[in-house]
């Protein structure tokens, strides 16, 4: 791995209270790249992030960051150019929601219309409405307030970023649309980011990579989410991972990823013993209609009874239809809930690209 | 007309009710803004410090239950019949009050706001005045009232040694038995402390204006 942003060296804490929290860890995390640490509860996440903005300092071992090693920099200016967003928010009850988004900027001496050019722009970004910049935390909801917490952290752009669950106290609509909003955030800021959550789920949504972490912060896998899903390395991550370990992959594919077949087609200019022909040779009892490659429906034998050509006969809508780039989950779905076990592939404009059925998803997850 | 209280002694004496009324407010003044500058520094130590919270409460309660009138007995021979030997009196009876409300006050500030203000990157300077204090003002404040009410009532006993405010009235009416006396100084003294009372309440709001956005959410 050429320059990680944040590499951990043999790093152990031991707590004056009791055993290591987290015990000769050593993780590299590549710049540009969100890397989710997630573990059972207790396991030393908590504790890792925190080494690394120096709220805990490491009994042994070297952490840097950016090629720096921490300890030899001022904690509260390594603090300042690392965001820092815990489950619990921690925003400044006595302080407006824009002056807590404003807080690290101010804290730089940057000028004031540039703090508040940064806090507009922010709060566009997370569609936090203008009438809530003068509000106190207090009278804000749960979602809003997780997002001015991600705000805050971003607002002096800070090129790391250390989220703690972040997303652990909404409920869970709430908190798919925050992930969703970060995800898309996240491909435009080009940041690294350590996240840490106990929601194997929230991981692989979130992850470039994984570090699946047992008691003592102990590494048992750290690959991207893909591998881990289809490579356990051990009975540990397999167990953490749980069941549906398939369906999870699917999640994380999409159409786009694997080949779709051609199908039942014809054109609506074919005739009624091509259609039959077309149906013969691919073994379904309907064809998809099309016109100038866009999708018109579908027709079976039925309906193509007393017509010259299939442009005659009455096509079908299909009741609903994938895209390549939704996810193979959704495909899986509309598989199983369609009338013929089929999936209709179409691109932009209704144009008909194929289909997918279950041999066809199996066979593209294992290529 | 009955004598138990005279109006008119009042009418004619409208500017010395004023002088002592005024007088009566700046010792209890003078007293609580000292006994602040003692106490902050000392509660600070006492937060920060763990161990010297109770060595610091064991002294200024100490303090607090000597007997006023013996305190000042005590104290007049070597500080003579004096402001200094009023506020003596009165600051150390504010320390016990305040010390304890400034350090519950720092101790409520809620753990993740102060450990996300240090991993904003706050000095440990800026995470005390721009974080802790301004959160602990409402129950500082609160503890300043309390401090002042008890100091009004106190400064009524300073009277016999002479710096007494309305509570010189009280003394009056102690020696003459002249009804109007006692209860011309009780009545002034009540006043003032309700009215201090009030006055604290209401800076209080104003200066935690997001308390307020928030008792006005929950109602
Ligand atoms: N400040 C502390 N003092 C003593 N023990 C601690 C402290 N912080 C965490 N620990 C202990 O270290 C272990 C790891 O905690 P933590 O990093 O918070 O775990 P996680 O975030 O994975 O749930 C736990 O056993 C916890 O009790
Ligand atoms: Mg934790």
């Amino acid at each position: 791995m050429s320059d990680p942003m944040i590499s951990l060296d043999g790093v152990t804490k031991r707590f004056a209270s009791g055993s290591n929290a987290v015990e000769d860890l050593s993780l590299d995390v590549p710049k540009g790249e969100t890397v989710v640490l997630v573990g059972p509860s207790g396991c030393g996440k908590t504790t890792t992030m925190k080494l690394i903005n120096r709220l805990v300092e490491p009994t042994t071992g070297t952490i840097t960051v950016n090629g720096v090693d921490i300890l030899r920099q001022d904690p509260v200016e390594l603090r300042r150019s690392i965001g820092y967003v815990i489950q619990s928010i921690g925003l400044m009850p006595h302080r407006t929601v824009e002056q807590n988004i404003g807080m690290v900027p101010r804290l730089m001496g940057w000028p004031g219309s540039k703090i508040a050019d940064r806090v507009r722009e922010l709060s566009e970004m997370f569609e936090l409405d203008a009438t809530l910049l003068k509000r106190y935390p207090s009278e804000l909801s749960g979602g809003q307030r997780q997002r001015v917490g991600v705000a805050r952290a971003l607002a002096a752009d800070p090129p790391v970023m250390l989220m703690d669950e972040p997303f652990g106290a909404v409920d869970p609509i709430v908190r798919e649309r925050l992930q969703d909003q970060f995800l898309a955030l996240k491909a435009e800021l080009a940041k690294t980011i350590v996240f840490v959550t106990h929601d194997i789920d929230e991981a692989i949504k979130m992850a470039d990579r994984i570090a699946i972490l047992n008691t003592g912060a102990r590494v048992e896998q750290y690959a991207p989410p893909l591998e881990i899903l289809r490579d356990p390395a051990n009975d540990f991550v397999r167990d953490f991972v749980g069941a549906e370990r398939g369906l999870k992959r699917l999640a994380l594919s999409i159409v786009g990823d694997i080949d779709v077949e051609k199908g039942p087609v014809v054109s609506r200019t074919a005739s009624v013993a091509e259609a039959e022909a077309e149906m013969d040779r691919s073994g379904f009892d309907w064809v998809s209609v099309v016109t100038d490659g866009e999708l018109a429906g579908w027709v079976d034998r039925d309906a193509l009874k007393g017509v010259s050509t299939v442009g005659d006969a009455k096509a079908r809508p299909f009741s609903a239809y994938v895209t390549a780039e939704d996810s193979l989950r959704q495909a899986l779905d509309s598989i199983v809930t369609s009338r013929t076990n089929v999936a209709v592939v179409v691109s932009e404009g209704q144009r008909y690209r194929g289909i997918l059925t279950l041999e066809g998803l199996s066979k593209g997850l294992s290529s | 007309m009955n004598d138990l209280f005279r109006w008119d002694y009042v009418f004619d004496h409208l500017d010395e009710i004023q002088a002592s009324t005024l007088e009566h407010l700046k010792l209890t003044l003078l007293a609580v803004g000292v006994g602040l500058l003692i106490s902050f520094p000392l509660a600070l130590l006492a937060h920060r410090v763990r161990w010297t919270y109770g060595p610091i409460t064991w002294v200024t309660g100490v303090m607090f239950t000597i007997p006023s009138l013996a305190l000042f007995a005590f104290l007049v021979p070597f500080t003579g019949l004096t402001v200094l030997t009023a506020e003596i009196g009165l600051v150390s009876y504010t320390l016990l009050i305040l010390i304890r409300n400034i350090v519950s006050a720092l101790d409520a500030v809620p753990a993740d706001v102060r450990e996300s203000a240090v991993g904003m990157g706050l000095s440990p300077g800026q995470v005390m005045w721009r974080v802790q204090v301004p959160l602990a003002l409402p129950v500082i404040l609160g503890g300043v009232r309390i401090a002042t009410v008890t100091t009004i009532g106190l400064v009524t006993v300073t009277a016999v040694i002479g710096q007494g405010g309305v509570g010189t009235y009280i003394l009056s009416g102690l020696r003459s038995l002249v009804p109007t006396f006692t209860i011309l100084g009780a009545a002034l003294a009540i006043i003032l402390a309700v009215t201090m009372d009030r006055l604290l309440v209401l800076v209080e709001k104003l200066v935690t204006p997001w308390a307020r956005s928030r008792s006005a959410r929950t109602a």
